[in-house]
């Protein structure tokens, strides 16, 4: 073999946009279901709907996008090589992604302290499309949550790489990577947001 | 090269590492190739042996070897152990990773590291699915499809067995956009899209149904986990939930899943008719749109599975007719299939009769599943013996004779080494004759109301049964035949070097079997993959030179 050894960065990008499409798809199948649940129990659901918390739920949004205008503020500071500011951006993110999940555990402990949860004695005797949306609700923001934990876990991951300097402006494929999971896990908050908390 | 021993060992010992973390920690695309080639085999072997007790269970009415708990334990774990570690893992794990990389001229797969974490992770989930067989409430009794309301309720072990499940679903998935972004981006110089072989472009197909069609499959998993273990009740109509949904989102997923299992094998016959026909392949551009139009249409097809499970007459109208333009793109490659027979110089070895069967055996599978997706027809037959009979017409008939031909085609290229020809046509014909007396009795049984997964059956079915249970012995038979040949060949037989089948796809380009990163140097493509005519210019070269 003639030629050296590179990396691909079109094909790396590639490969996490497929992944990307995957994940979206995941969360498809839990929204799909809300689509046919809610067409079946307009009433409950609106029911179920007013016990959500939008003031928790309001803050998350804000506290989500900026975490990821802070991700994209890292990807703009590692392109110039400037490894200090890199590093506060990501650290930024995660301590964002830290709140979040802060502030979902007290909304949870909230709403289970109400007796809404899964199987809960209080949802048995509520209406059947009232525990349908609770344990839709439980099981997607759930599943959001744990990819708030794998992505600011991925991110802090690169931070320890941009730090001992094998992530850099001449190679930081990696960082970008994780800016656009970031997003992804962003994305499909902004989706669930107006579900749960808005239209209803 | 007349001495046992062929001289070059290529990829087995040029890297100068030996021993078992050489091949378990390795990323090269061969290595790992063969680790899904034996493990996925392997598991087959296991499928088979439970496939023969289930079928001696059937041998007689009435209870003959097991009871009914068993049966119903051992059909469910045949079903997940042939589809979620052997049929669906295997041709793009073993014979994908073999030969894509190689026939598109590239040195490995984009992502090798990614490659051999997706093998790790299909051992964990294959680890975690074998020990629900042993653990907790016993193997798992709900059937391969874990259908609620009975998977939410059953006290065996289906929440470890389904979590298995969900890891090997992540594997493929990574397996897919691993194979999509190689295919995009590591093509050799002059390997333009219409050069590719009909086998990548199947891979390709293939790849984008796993990326876009199994995270489906992993959230309706989770969603019998959280049934099970919360109570979330989303597929239980006593808390508003709706077990119909469960239907559709595991065959969103699921039908999509049979091409997986049935595209590769597909490209494995378009690569392997040709050159035992010395004919350039008939309707290249439509073999391989096709591939794409299946993947496509197979993905809007879902609602067939459920005709009698209660949808409106328009929905099932639509799922009738969306099915049976599926059945084209299907037509489309069996009619240039045997329009690229017609006036070859065919050579029946055993690659080309495993080809050719795949043909016939797909043929009556595939046309048996349009009486399936008929609705009308469906009706008397659903939840039968025909359905059985059918399905195993098209994965095993199809995807099995497709993975046994690509076993006798492409193994020896990777061992250096050869079976013997007589004893694997001879495997061949008792697979044959075995296969169709056992399936084929079993559509006939499907057709005069036979139900499937029933342990027990009225008397007068006793005497077609007796005669499916002997076919299984002749298939098996056949199959034991087929694996000692193979194996005793490719580990003691003769060499195997050049390119014996005349192939003039670029794997035959390299040494056999080829160096670590596949070629001596890079290569330039100047020919499609069927240009024989090319093929024989080069060897005319070749042996100028040498002279």
């Amino acid at each position: 073999m003639t030629h050296h050894t590179h990396k691909d960065y079109a094909g790396a990008k590639l490969g996490m946009w497929l992944f990307l499409f995957t994940e979206l798809l995941l969360f498809g199948g839990l929204f799909l279901l809300y689509a046919v649940y809610l067409k079946r129990y307009p009433q409950e659901f609106t029911a179920a709907g007013r016990e959500m918390h939008v003031v928790f739920g309001t803050a998350n949004t804000a506290i989500l996008i900026t975490s990821s205008l802070l991700a994209a503020m890292a990807v703009t500071a590692i392109q110039r090589d400037q490894r200090r500011q890199t590093l506060w951006f990501l650290g930024g993110t995660v301590l964002c992604a830290i709140i979040f999940l802060t502030n979902k555990f007290f909304e949870w402990s909230a709403e289970i302290g109400h007796g809404f949860y899964p199987n809960s004695p209080r949802l048995a005797t509520a209406p059947p499309g009232e525990s349908t949306f609770f344990s839709l609700y439980y099981l997607t923001v759930g599943l959001h949550g744990l990819h708030v934990l794998i992505g600011a876990s991925l991110l802090t991951w690169v931070a320890v790489k941009v730090k001992r300097g094998s992530v850099h402006g001449g190679d930081f494929v990696l960082l970008e990577n994780g800016a656009l999971y970031w997003h992804l896990v962003d994305l499909i908050w902004i989706f669930i947001f107006p579900l749960y908390y808005l239209i209803l | 090269m007349n001495s046992a021993e062929p001289v070059e060992r290529g990829f087995w010992n040029d890297t100068g590492t030996t021993g078992i973390s050489s091949w378990i920690f390795s990323s090269d695309h061969k290595r790992i190739g063969l680790l899904y080639f034996y493990s996925t085999f392997g598991f087959f072997l296991v499928g088979v042996v439970l496939g023969l007790l289930l079928r001696i269970e059937l041998m007689a009415p009435g209870r003959t070897i097991m009871g009914p708990q068993t049966y119903n334990a051992l059909f469910t774990v045949h079903g997940v152990v042939m589809i979620f570690l052997f049929i669906i893992p295997g041709f793009q794990g073993s014979f994908g990773n073999l030969v894509m990389p190689i026939q598109i001229g590239a040195r490995d797969v984009a992502f090798p590291r990614l490659n051999l974490f997706s093998w790790w992770l299909y051992m964990a989930g294959a680890v975690i699915i074998l020990t629900s067989l042993v653990t907790g409430g016993g193997p798992p009794d709900t059937g391969w499809t874990f259908y609620v309301p009975f998977s939410a309720r059953t006290g065996t072990n289906v929440s470890l067995a389904v979590f298995g499940v969900f890891i090997i679903g992540f594997s493929s998935i990574l397996t897919g956009l691993n194979f999509v972004t190689t295919i995009h981006r590591l093509r050799a110089p002059g390997m333009s899209w219409d050069r590719l072989s009909l086998y990548v472009w199947s891979l390709y197909a293939t790849a984008w149904v796993q990326i876009l069609a199994t995270p489906i499959l992993a959230i309706t998993l989770v969603l019998v986990m959280a049934e099970r273990m919360l109570g979330t009740g989303l597929f239980d109509p006593a808390k508003g939930g709706d077990p119909l949904m469960y239907q559709h989102l595991f065959w969103i997923y699921s039908h999509p899943a049979v091409y997986i299992m049935i595209l590769p094998a597909m490209g494995v016959v378009s690569d392997i008719i040709p050159v035992f026909s010395r004919k350039p392949i008939f309707g290249y551009k439509f073999i391989a749109f096709s591939s794409l139009a299946i993947a496509a249409f197979g993905s809007l097809v879902w609602g067939h599975h459920m005709f009698t499970s209660g949808m409106s007459d328009r929905a099932v109208m639509v799922f009738s007719f969306l099915t049976f333009i599926v059945a084209i793109p299907s037509a489309i490659k069996v009619f240039n299939w045997v329009s690229t027979l017609y006036k070859g110089s065919i050579s029946l070895e055993a690659p080309m009769l495993f080809a050719l069967s795949f043909i016939i055996l797909f043929s009556i599978g595939g046309l048996s599943g349009l009486i399936l997706g008929a609705a009308a027809t469906d009706i008397h037959v659903h939840d039968t013996q025909f359905v059985v009979g059918h399905f195993h017409y098209v994965i095993f008939g199809g995807a099995g004779f497709a993975f046994f031909a690509a076993m006798h085609y492409w193994l020896p290229k990777f061992y250096g080494r050869r079976y013997a020809e007589k004893p694997a046509v001879m495997a061949w014909t008792l697979m044959f004759i075995g296969f169709n007396v056992m399936y084929f009795t079993m559509q006939v049984l499907g057709m005069r109301g036979m139900p499937r997964r029933y342990y027990d059956y009225l008397p007068e079915f006793a005497r077609l049964n007796l005669v499916a249970t002997i076919g299984s012995w002749i298939l098996a038979t056949g199959l034991i035949i087929m694996v000692v040949n193979l194996f005793r060949g490719l580990w003691w037989g003769p060499p195997f070097s050049g390119n014996p089948w005349g192939g003039a796809t670029l794997e035959w380009s390299t040494p056999t079997p080829p160096p670590t990163e596949n070629f001596l140097e890079e290569p330039t493509v100047t020919h499609g993959p069927y240009d024989f005519s090319a093929l024989e210019r080069e060897v005319i070269k070749t042996g100028e030179e040498t002279a």
